[in-house]
């Protein structure tokens, strides 16, 4: 059985212009000690796909259909109280900027012995024997005298590998990546990506890696999902999606990247821009820009996920019934 | 005053831009109460320590490095937002005796000159968010250049321009009327663009151009930016982060380390033969796409804070070819052949 699922998920935004909705239809699935990537352009709703899994909706954006399965069990509409049960118990969170999910107040040390307590029955000395293991599983050298130290003491990259213990403090089944390395150097990066690979790995949970960044993606993921104006375009495994793309959105997307193999004097571009979320295409939302739009029923009827070679793609070029070969 | 006509055909001997021994040093020391209090000694940030190179006119010379490395400094001080601590820059070397009387560049960004010389050097910052005034329209934005360097006369020249500039960066002359906030991300970088490009400048500093937009919208400024060089025989100092990108757009490569330029090759060779041990883990480090879940050699370490930079080369404690002699004297650039300049012991000495 999957550990999460997550099935039709539709997430608003009431708004004084009308209603707007941000993701539309987003159904995927992890399984247990599974990487899923979930990549996509800025505002093509990964983030709130992340935050509806944590419960971290920020109001006046609401689920307004569809549920979340955590090992069968819905998690979407639990009060506040039952959430925090799951919340780091079950579901670990790592976001994008770790100065700022890190309380400046506290010695980091301080913020794992709490967040151990929290979710695990064990007593002040356990939890910082835990706690120092902990730094030390994540690569923090000299452990037992950085536990004592406040967030601001430690390096960008030092700062990550906290967050990283703090989310792995209670074991998770599954850990919400937001964006890890992104305000990361290069160098830092790949030590990041490293660990969380190897230390989910180990302990057998479950990661969504939420980035914009395709490239680190290719090396950690199992599976990835493409999105696109709220929706998934295409869901696959990573090496599938990376060198048979289906979705054109996906082919683009994979030809706008520079690369450090070929030698082009242009990148292949697609043109426009994702649209605004009041103002989405009828049909698929990506016609208006798609090189292959090729039929009426692009503009009139919204494509499901359609089978194509190894991946799925919510394309018509993939429907059997219209004719085309992709 | 009389300048002697500008040769048509660009000559190597000549480059557009040099920079010779660039160094700014910035004063972080506590306030002068504290530091007679408690005893602290003066703190000095060196951002840039000696940095030099040359730019030939209609090339692109790229500066990669990672945060705190001085790469932005280098591009401040080249637009003449900083001063040089020590050190500076030629421009346009051919006439530099004729209109700016043989004077450091920096000389003339105070002088009666500063004018003639701001409306050849232009600079395209990192945050199209930032970069422009919200309550100025488009018109305005691109217009202010022209009006403030006297470059057209009337309105409807103005307006001519302007619409011209549009057209020229893939925007509507009809976008004229509307204020920043109703672009995206990418359109905004193209009206930063048009901005530049008013004065009709021959050098663009672009300080990381790209960094904030998405693949998609990134790989459409690229197009962009190459395209005007082609057409207009622009200078470019690009500014990034990103290898990939560099590679796409640089005719020249500098890699900078806290400070300090640790490489400098043709992009061909940089990026086929890298010689230094820094630009080799960069390289490494940069995620393969289609070589999936091949891990890659993560860097050990990380970067030295730049107030209290390790003795000899900056990238000894780092390096798995440090020796002695790395981790006491500082090593300079040298030709390493090949057209490369590097600051290493271990190539000087043949050990690597």
């Amino acid at each position: 059985m999957a550990l999460l699922e997550v099935q039709n998920l539709v997430v608003e935004f009431p708004t004084r212009r009308g209603v707007l909705r941000a993701l539309d239809g987003v159904s995927f699935a992890i399984a247990p000690g599974e990487i899923l990537g979930v990549v996509g352009e800025s505002g093509a709703g990964k983030s709130l796909t992340g935050a509806s899994i944590i419960g971290l909706l920020e109001p006046p954006g609401r689920i307004a259909a569809g549920q979340i399965l955590l090992e069968g069990e819905r998690i979407d509409h639990l009060s506040h109280a039952q959430l925090r049960r799951i919340r780091g118990r079950r579901i670990g969170a790592i976001f994008q900027d770790p100065l700022t999910s890190l309380n400046p107040l506290y010695t980091v040390g301080q913020q794992l012995v709490e967040t151990i307590q929290t979710h695990l029955p064990v007593s002040a000395a356990e939890a910082r024997q835990r706690a120092v293991q902990l730094l030390k599983d994540t690569g923090i050298p000299a452990a037992e005298q950085r536990i004592g130290h406040y967030p601001h003491q430690f390096s960008g990259g030092m700062r990550q590998r906290v967050v990283i213990a703090l989310a792995l403090a209670a074991e998770p089944q599954l850990i919400v990546a937001d964006e890890p390395t992104t305000a990361l150097d290069v160098s830092i990066q790949a030590q990041i990506i490293q660990l969380l690979k190897s230390i989910c790995k180990t302990r057998g949970a479950a990661v969504m890696l939420i980035t914009h960044d395709m490239g680190v993606i290719a090396e950690t993921c199992d599976r990835v999902a493409v999105m696109y104006a709220g929706r998934i375009a295409e869901i696959g495994p990573v090496h599938a999606v990376i060198n048979h793309p289906a979705h054109p959105y996906t082919v683009g997307l994979m030809a706008a990247i520079p690369d450090m193999e070929s030698e082009r004097d242009a990148l292949y571009q697609i043109d426009g821009a994702m649209p605004r979320l009041d103002a989405i295409p009828q049909g698929c939302a990506f016609n208006p820009r798609c090189p292959r739009g090729f039929q009426a029923r692009c503009r009139t009827e919204r494509p499901g996920l359609i089978a194509a070679g190894a991946t799925q793609a919510a394309c018509w070029l993939h429907d059997p019934a219209s004719g085309v070969t992709a | 005053m009389s300048t002697p006509a500008q040769p048509l055909v660009p000559s190597v001997a000549s480059p557009l831009v040099r920079a010779h021994d660039l160094a700014k040093t910035f004063d972080v020391s506590a306030p002068w109460l504290n530091r007679v209090i408690e005893r602290k000694p003066r703190a000095l940030l060196h951002a840039v320590d000696g940095v030099g190179f040359e730019i030939a006119r209609g090339q692109t010379l790229a500066l990669v490095g990672e945060s705190g490395c001085g790469k932005s400094t280098v591009a401040r001080l080249l637009v003449g937002l900083y001063a040089p601590t020590r050190g500076g820059f030629t421009f346009d070397g051919q006439d530099a005796h004729a209109t700016f009387q043989g004077k450091e560049a920096h000389a003339t960004f105070q002088g009666k000159e500063a004018r003639a010389l701001r409306r050849r050097i232009q600079m395209i910052f990192q945050d199209p968010y930032a970069s422009l005034n919200p309550r100025w329209r488009v018109a305005d934005i691109v217009g202010e250049p022209l009006r403030e360097h006297g470059l057209v006369t009337g309105k409807a020249a103005l307006e001519a321009r302007v619409d011209e500039l549009l057209t020229c960066v893939g925007l509507s002359p009809q976008d004229m009327a509307k204020y920043p906030h109703q672009f995206s991300g990418g359109q905004r970088q193209r009206i930063s663009i048009a901005r530049a490009l008013a004065t009709a400048p021959e050098f663009l500093v672009c300080d990381e151009p790209t960094s904030a937009l998405d693949v998609s919208v990134q790989a459409q400024v690229l197009n962009l930016m190459k395209d005007l060089q082609r057409k207009q025989g622009l200078t470019y100092l690009f500014i990034s982060h990103n290898l990939a990108v560099v590679r796409h757009v640089s005719d020249q490569v500098g890699v900078m380390y806290l400070g300090r330029l640790v490489e400098l090759a043709d992009k061909r060779t940089l990026f086929s033969q890298p010689r230094h041990p820094y630009t080799r883990m960069l390289l490494d480090a940069i995620p393969k796409m289609h070589d999936t879940g091949r891990a890659r050699t993560p860097v050990q370490g990380e970067v030295p804070n730049p107030l209290d930079p390790p003795p000899g080369c900056a990238f000894n404690p780092r390096c798995p070819h440090a020796n002695a002699r790395c981790r006491a004297e500082r090593p300079a650039l040298h030709d390493a052949g090949t057209g490369t300049r590097v600051a290493c012991h271990a190539v000087q000495e043949g050990r690597l």
